[in-house]
């Protein structure tokens, strides 16, 4: 009862603060002009995939972590009454993640239905990426949430998301790329997968792109990533690894949370 | 009478007997290599067999070669096709009428005229090849021939066309057969409007649906082939003219041709194949108004060029392949005026290629639009579109300003390592891209289009 208070009262407190409606305005932006520019409903799937995989994940994190040093004297003032802490934090979670991830969906979805991406085969294309996207949401916000929590320093601890950030989104495929050269004498591809298995935002990636069959143009590579990923034992694997990204840096917050002295 | 019964047909009178036989110098084959012009005297019998064959259509009477005619019915006085082709002067016309008739290693050695009325079916029941043809200036219309034997030995054909001239094979049916239509060392022949079906599964028990070997001057028309090894398959074909067939579905190669000089492509689709389209080992060669569409797989090109010089390819369509033009060894090539839209890889030059010029080209939307394995450039890239071009046009010439380098960085480091695959699309790639872009280090220096058009060409 108490979880679902709070998450009234924040939902209320993040519609007045506006940034989920800039959020939401600024998919809702995009997804429109790429209807306008003249494109059928897979080609916005693909030109939104690329914004989808940089933005959520950098909002999130970024956006997660800023909440949680704001809302510092609010949990503060929490604490002093008669509420658990479980219930407290499950409700700042849910408070922040259900703005985001329905201020996305929203954002992508609204101006698909007017355009009349829904009704065409696009449907379960943009429906599989409103999917994804919603699980990047919770795992970067799970994310923020422990980075936040660890560290009392607002600089130190934005400075560490915007790093995360970057680590996944950026410098990690360069790693990948790395590691490829420098064993380019071996067979790869089970290490690639394992590899890419280990950051969201690549398991994200090679999930969408499956869906939309880029996969023939990997040549073999493409062939054992479709037999890993296209078969029903990696979905299983690869949602099993998203929901394990989200239940570690989540549990570990919630451990920090539990114990902290405010 | 239903002579031109098929999915694509072709004006009656386009296709007399008299075109191809005794002179095979058809209107088409004129404009096509003039080195082979002949005299005009040549056009004589021409008229005369298309005066034949229309007053052949329009009374529907036997073709009027004076010899008379069979008829071959299930419960006739000549009830088997073996019979009425024992029994035949030269010049006859049998007729066989609607009806199964299994049958099979019918051997033809004069000439005769065969025409099915209503799709009669020959049916070899899986056992052995069903007609033998090895007379010239016969000619096969209306019959649907089902079920020849398949054999790991032996090319066991539907039909089968062996030393002959001026042979016509005409609105057919062949329907799950090992090969469809075998042509061996044949000249001046016609293969026009056959509807070709085989329910192929694998690449070593299934047979070519077209398939020429060795011959001079034949044209290949109005064919539809699904479910074969190749749809066609040309070896030492030389002058040969394919034009307007649809292939699709095939389990290796929708064309597939080797040592055929002076052919001539146009206006074909090949759709669907296992592999696409190979052309090898040939040269002067024409693809002309062709469309190579959706030719995806992990193997899968749209065209792949292997030896091929002095040809021409212009005009076509290649859309959604996951290789559109695969060139290896191939030079002097002039590839103008295609429509590449779509592909994982536009074009793919390898370095053995040289001397082949890409010009007025679309490129629209590939993910790689030029790849190759070398730093070094041997060919010419000018006056193409390329929708990932991003100069501009300050002097409204309607070509960039700013030239235009369509070789990513990734499509190298693909090409390098295709395990680097795996990071398509990644966010660090499209840095790697710009930061190339920006300051070419890797990318093939001269592997420029100086002149990019502002605006697709209108094809």
């Amino acid at each position: 009862m108490n979880t679902l208070k709070i998450i009234k009262y924040q939902l209320q407190d993040v519609i007045r603060s506006r940034w989920i409606i800039f959020y939401t305005l600024f998919f809702w932006l995009i997804t429109d002009a790429l209807f306008r520019f003249g494109g059928s409903g897979e080609h916005v799937i693909l030109s939104l995939m690329n914004v989808v995989l940089i933005v959520i994940p950098l909002v999130s994190i970024v956006l997660g972590a800023m909440y949680l040093y704001n809302s510092r004297e609010y949990i503060e003032l929490l604490l002093s009454q008669p509420i658990t802490r479980s219930s407290l934090f499950s409700g700042l979670y849910a408070g922040l993640t259900i703005p985001l991830a329905s201020g996305f969906a929203l954002g992508i979805l609204v101006p698909f239905a007017y355009h009349g991406g829904l009704t065409s085969e696009a449907a379960a294309g943009v429906l599989f990426l409103v999917f994804v996207g919603i699980l990047l949401t919770v795992v970067f916000t799970a994310l923020a949430f422990s980075i936040a929590l660890r560290f009392e320093d607002k600089i130190k601890g934005l400075g560490l998301s915007l790093v995360l950030w970057l680590f996944f989104a950026v410098i990690y495929d360069g790693l990948i790329l790395f590691i490829i050269f420098l064993f380019s004498y071996y067979p790869l591809q089970n290490p690639v997968i394992a590899l890419t298995m280990l950051n969201p935002v690549d398991l994200a990636r090679i999930l969408l792109m499956l869906n939309f069959d880029i996969s023939a143009l990997m040549g073999f590579t493409g062939a054992v990533f479709q037999r890993f990923f296209g078969s029903g034992f990696g979905m299983a694997v690869s949602l099993g690894v998203m929901l394990l990204w989200l239940a570690i840096p989540l549990s570990v917050a919630f451990r920090v949370f539990l114990r902290k002295d405010f | 009478m239903k002579i031109f019964n098929s999915t694509r047909s072709v004006p009656s009178g386009r296709w007399s007997p008299g075109m191809l036989h005794p002179l095979p110098c058809s209107r088409q084959r004129l404009q096509h290599s003039s080195a082979k012009k002949r005299s005009t005297v040549g056009l004589a019998p021409f008229f005369f067999g298309l005066l034949f064959m229309l007053t052949a259509i329009a009374t529907e009477a036997p073709a009027g070669t004076g010899s008379g005619e069979l008829v071959v019915r299930p419960q006739g006085p000549v009830a088997s096709i073996a019979e009425a082709i024992e029994l035949a002067e030269p010049g006859t016309t049998i007729r066989i009428m609607a009806g199964t008739y299994n049958e099979r290693e019918l051997v033809i050695s004069k000439k005769l005229t065969l025409t099915g009325e209503g799709f009669p079916v020959i049916d070899a029941r899986n056992e052995g090849f069903i007609l033998k043809v090895l007379a010239d200036s016969v000619q096969i219309r209306g019959i649907e021939f089902r079920n020849t034997g398949v054999s790991y030995t032996r090319d066991h054909a539907a039909l089968l066309v062996e030393d002959a001239n001026g042979v016509v094979i005409d609105g057919n049916r062949f329907t799950d057969n090992f090969f469809a239509i075998y042509l061996a060392t044949v000249r001046g022949s016609l293969v026009a409007n056959n509807h070709i079906t085989a329910s192929g599964t694998r690449e070593a028990s299934s047979g070519n649906g077209i398939h020429l070997w060795s011959t001079w001057d034949i044209e290949v028309t109005g064919n539809t082939i699904r479910g074969h090894r190749d749809g066609i398959y040309l070896e030492f074909a030389k002058g040969a003219l394919i034009y307007e067939n649809v292939s699709n579905g095939n389990l290796r190669y929708g064309l597939h041709f080797m040592f055929s000089d002076d052919s001539h492509y146009h206006d074909n689709t090949f759709s669907n194949n296992g592999a696409g389209v190979a052309v090898m080992y040939s040269k002067n060669v024409k693809m002309t108004g062709n469309r190579f569409v959706e030719n995806w797989g992990p193997a899968a090109y749209g065209l792949l060029l292997k030896d091929i010089s002095d040809s021409q390819i212009s005009g076509n369509l290649f859309r959604d392949n996951t290789i559109a033009i695969h060139s290896e060894g191939s030079n002097r090539i002039a590839v103008k005026n295609n429509h590449i839209i779509r592909n994982g890889w536009g074009v793919k030059v390898m370095a053995n290629s040289q001397n082949n010029v890409f010009s007025s080209n679309n490129f629209i939307e590939n993910t790689f639009d030029v790849a190759t394995n070398s730093r070094r450039n041997y060919n010419t890239f000018e006056g193409n579109y390329w929708s990932r071009y991003d100069g501009y046009d300050l002097d409204q010439t309607g070509t960039g300003d700013v030239p235009h380098r369509p070789v990513r960085l990734y499509s190298l480091i693909v090409e390098q390592n295709p395990a680097s695959l795996i990071l398509i699309r990644s966010f660090f790639i499209d840095l790697l891209d710009l930061a190339e872009r920006i300051m070419p280090t890797l990318t093939p220096e001269t592997l420029i289009d100086e002149k990019p058009l502002m605006k697709e060409v209108n094809l």
